[in-house]
């Protein structure tokens, strides 16, 4: 089953290498990782995505609990919770597929951020199977470069994962 | 004299970062260093000679000197301490990091590093120590800046030795340990760090279910490991298994921590422990794990394992907790605590449960003890290797400190020498490092100077460290090796032998060194003993040499294997008695 696991980390150098370290040393799976600085500046906030047995995913949870950098986790699967990723997908947008393809964004909601002679770049952000729709969608052989952040997650309701 | 001796009241001292390493490890009670100088820590090698608290004992290689740590934070319960130099030095350590990470051993390494503007250049013996380490840590440090390096030490103490211990690597940079930089110097008494806070009491809740169960047991088995030692609860264990009268048996890394002469003991369990502890492991009911992990040797196979208990886990370290094997009453907390409370619990209970409640399952356990299943050939020209180890235990009462090096001697040890007491069996039992033995000695040795230290080792483990025989000299060491030499690797020669049809791939060791010389060439006694009628007195003359360091060459039966034994892929109800007991499996 997959599971999105938010963990709070101290902010220092190499602490992204441990729980990387850990996943590869004990052969975890590991989808998507993302990692950035919070509000308090001696905090990271990691979204990891991670598939698993009950058995695994609770073994997971340990063992980055373990980690001396980890102050605080959540397995957000666990309650209600929203996840957002973001896309920015480069597609070959020459004149015979401009208009499918302005059709497709608003139909998305997605969002054209750059425009050349024969290329869009846009943007899209969601849940990660609506992004997967949304590249599905698009005409086959227009793809140029697809980008994708991996999801990041906040549970719903007024708690929140801090100190 | 110490380096902020001369102070004045209240004034707080300027130090060098190379002073503060000193100095912060004297605040920290530190009385030993293993290391081995060079050029990253030169600074610090410099203040260490300038002061007179802290005594540094020299070994001969980086991995000796976290062996020897290792073996004095064994032997004491004390946090070990070496420290090495960059590159090479750090690298030789990593085997002896990872012995200690694997059997949870509470370990401050402090490396040089290359100063801070070169690292990430490949300078001279630069390695990225943080990131060699990493997996074999419990945690480690890169201090980049001197006023770091104080609160960084304290840190690096508090997490090694307190939770499930462990190493923990502080990585200096020269330039951090700079003489002409000085800055003031506090040592931070309490530390909180709001990422670790480990577990001290246990829930009294799940030790309450867990006493019900135990009350209820018709076969009940304690299965205790490295955990009892490390948490210091020995004497809470045998309380509880004295008061319970239920049977226990050990991991290779418990010995001791309940007394093995005791008839409650069953003796080791695992790949070659006794058919008696193996058998009650697949009949029991009711199986109180304390301080172990449900290791691979341990377990057999693990769809055989334990098929009829109720599993109760009491760990301090909640992710050993449903592993390997599904738990019914998981106990995060310290082994001490959680025991202690525990007594208190059952013996409210007490009265409920009839004295005589465990007699079939005793009556069981003594028809599996009958069999004998350690029992071996006599010796007939050739010493027996279970014999020598008998007679190492008649020499000594029992009483060693016995370091081990790994493989067959190991075992027959394990065996053969039963210990009454906790950190008195040394030996590296996650990591199996060959080489750990002598080094480990060492640290026993100079942790207790007065005690009778020996190693036992084999002709293939003594040489991977056998240049720690200077430093021995150099500190008049009155360690006994015990060689227990059959001219093979032996377990590589069992399993050649069992699995694949004798095909002796490299496992024999030509070209052996004449150990006697060895021995004399570095100042020590040596000794060659070949016939089993003159092992006593030579192992009592040795011994008598309270001063000495001896070489006992120990020449044994060749051939001899270590049995009982589970085979890959069986459970603990699959065990193969030695060829005397008429070669039959037991199912």
């Amino acid at each position: 089953m997959r599971h999105i696991i938010a963990v709070l980390l101290e902010n220092e150098a190499g602490a992204l290498s441990r729980v990387a370290g850990l996943f590869s040393a004990r052969g975890y799976n590991i989808e998507s990782l993302t990692v950035a600085p919070t509000d308090d500046p001696t905090l990271s906030r990691m979204t990891l995505v991670t598939t698993g047995n009950d058995e695994i995913v609770e073994q997971i949870k340990k063992q980055l609990n373990k980690l001396i950098d980890t102050v605080k986790l959540v397995d957000l699967s666990e309650g209600d919770h929203i996840e957002r990723e973001m896309l920015m997908v480069k597609v070959r947008a020459e004149r015979p597929d401009r208009e499918e393809l302005k059709r497709l964004v608003d139909i998305f909601r997605a969002k054209i951020i750059d425009v050349t002679e024969v290329s869009y770049v846009i943007e899209l952000t969601g849940a990660s199977r609506k992004l997967d729709a949304f590249i599905a969608a698009l005409p086959e052989g227009l793809i140029i470069e697809v980008v994708r952040s991996g999801p990041t997650g906040i549970a719903r309701g007024s708690k929140g994962l801090t100190l | 004299m110490s380096l902020t001796d001369a102070q004045p009241d209240g004034a707080v001292p300027e130090l060098s970062g190379a002073e503060i390493v000193i100095q912060a490890l004297v605040d920290e009670g530190v009385e030993l260093v293993f290391g081995y100088p060079g050029g990253a820590v030169l600074h610090i090698y410099d203040a260490l000679f300038k002061q007179g608290s802290l005594k540094h004992i020299l070994v001969r290689h980086e991995q000796a000197a976290a062996h020897a740590a290792d073996g004095y934070a064994r032997a004491t319960g004390k946090c070990g301490v070496c420290l090495v130099t960059s590159g090479p030095g750090a690298t030789n350590a990593v085997t002896g990091i990872a012995t200690a990470y694997m059997d949870s051993i509470p370990m401050v390494v402090l490396t040089g590093q290359v100063p801070t503007p070169f690292i990430g250049s490949d300078a001279f013996q630069e390695v990225d120590t943080v990131g060699i380490t990493r997996p074999c840590v419990k945690h480690n440090f890169l201090v980049k800046d001197v006023r770091d390096l104080a609160l960084t030490i304290r840190k690096a103490f508090h997490i090694a030795t307190t939770g499930r211990p462990g190493p923990v690597v502080v990585d200096i940079p020269k330039d951090v340990t700079d003489p002409n930089i000085k800055i003031p110097y506090v040592y931070p008494r309490e530390i909180k760090l709001r990422s670790y806070n480990p577990v001290e009491k246990g829930h009294l809740g799940q030790i309450r279910k867990a006493v019900d169960l135990m009350l209820a047991a018709k076969r009940p088995v304690f299965y205790t490991g490295g955990g009892v030692v490390l948490g210091d609860g020995s004497a809470q264990l045998t309380e509880l298994v004295k008061a319970t009268g239920f049977p226990i048996t050990s991991t290779l890394m418990g010995l001791g921590a309940f007394p093995m002469t005791d008839p409650q003991f069953l003796g080791m369990l695992g790949m070659h422990g006794t058919y008696e502890a193996n058998m009650a492991m697949h009949e029991t009911d009711v199986l109180i794990a304390i301080g172990a992990r449900f290791d691979d040797r341990v377990t057999g196979k693990i769809e055989h394992f334990c098929p009829h208990a109720q599993i109760i886990h009491i760990d301090v370290d909640p992710a050993s907790i449903a592993k390997n094997v599904k738990v019914d009453v998981p106990i995060v907390g310290q082994v001490a605590s959680v025991l202690a409370d525990m007594l208190r619990l059952y013996r409210e209970q007490q009265p409920k449960s009839p004295a005589n409640a465990l007699n079939d399952w005793w009556t069981k356990i003594g028809e599996w003890r009958a069999l004998n299943c350690l029992k071996y050939p006599a010796n007939t020209t050739a010493i027996k290797p279970q014999f020598a180890v008998e007679t190492l235990y008649k020499v000594t009462n029992g009483e060693l400190y016995l370091a081990s090096d790994v493989g067959q001697h190991q075992m027959f040890a394990a065996q053969f020498y039963p210990f009454d007491a906790p950190r008195r069996w040394i030996n590296s039992g996650g990591l199996g490092t060959m080489g750990y033995g002598l080094p480990a000695a060492i640290g026993a040795q100079l942790a207790h100077p007065e005690a009778q230290v020996a190693c036992i080792s084999g002709d293939a483990s003594i040489l991977m460290c056998i240049q720690e025989l200077a430093t021995c000299q150099q500190y008049r060491l009155p360690i006994k090796v015990v060689l227990l030499n059959n001219g093979y690797m032996g377990m590589v020669r069992q399993w050649q032998e069992l699995f694949y049809e004798s095909r002796y791939s490299h496992s024999y060791v030509d070209a052996l060194p004449d150990f006697v010389k060895l021995a004399e060439s570095f100042g020590h006694v040596g000794m060659r003993i070949e016939r089993p009628e003159d092992l006593e007195d030579a192992m009592r003359e040795a011994f008598a040499m309270r001063d000495r360091f001896v070489f006992l060459d120990v020449i044994v039966d060749p051939t001899e294997n270590v049995y009982p034994m589970i085979m890959a892929g069986k459970g603990h109800h699959e065990m193969q008695l030695s060829p005397s007991h008429s070669d039959r499996e037991l199912a």
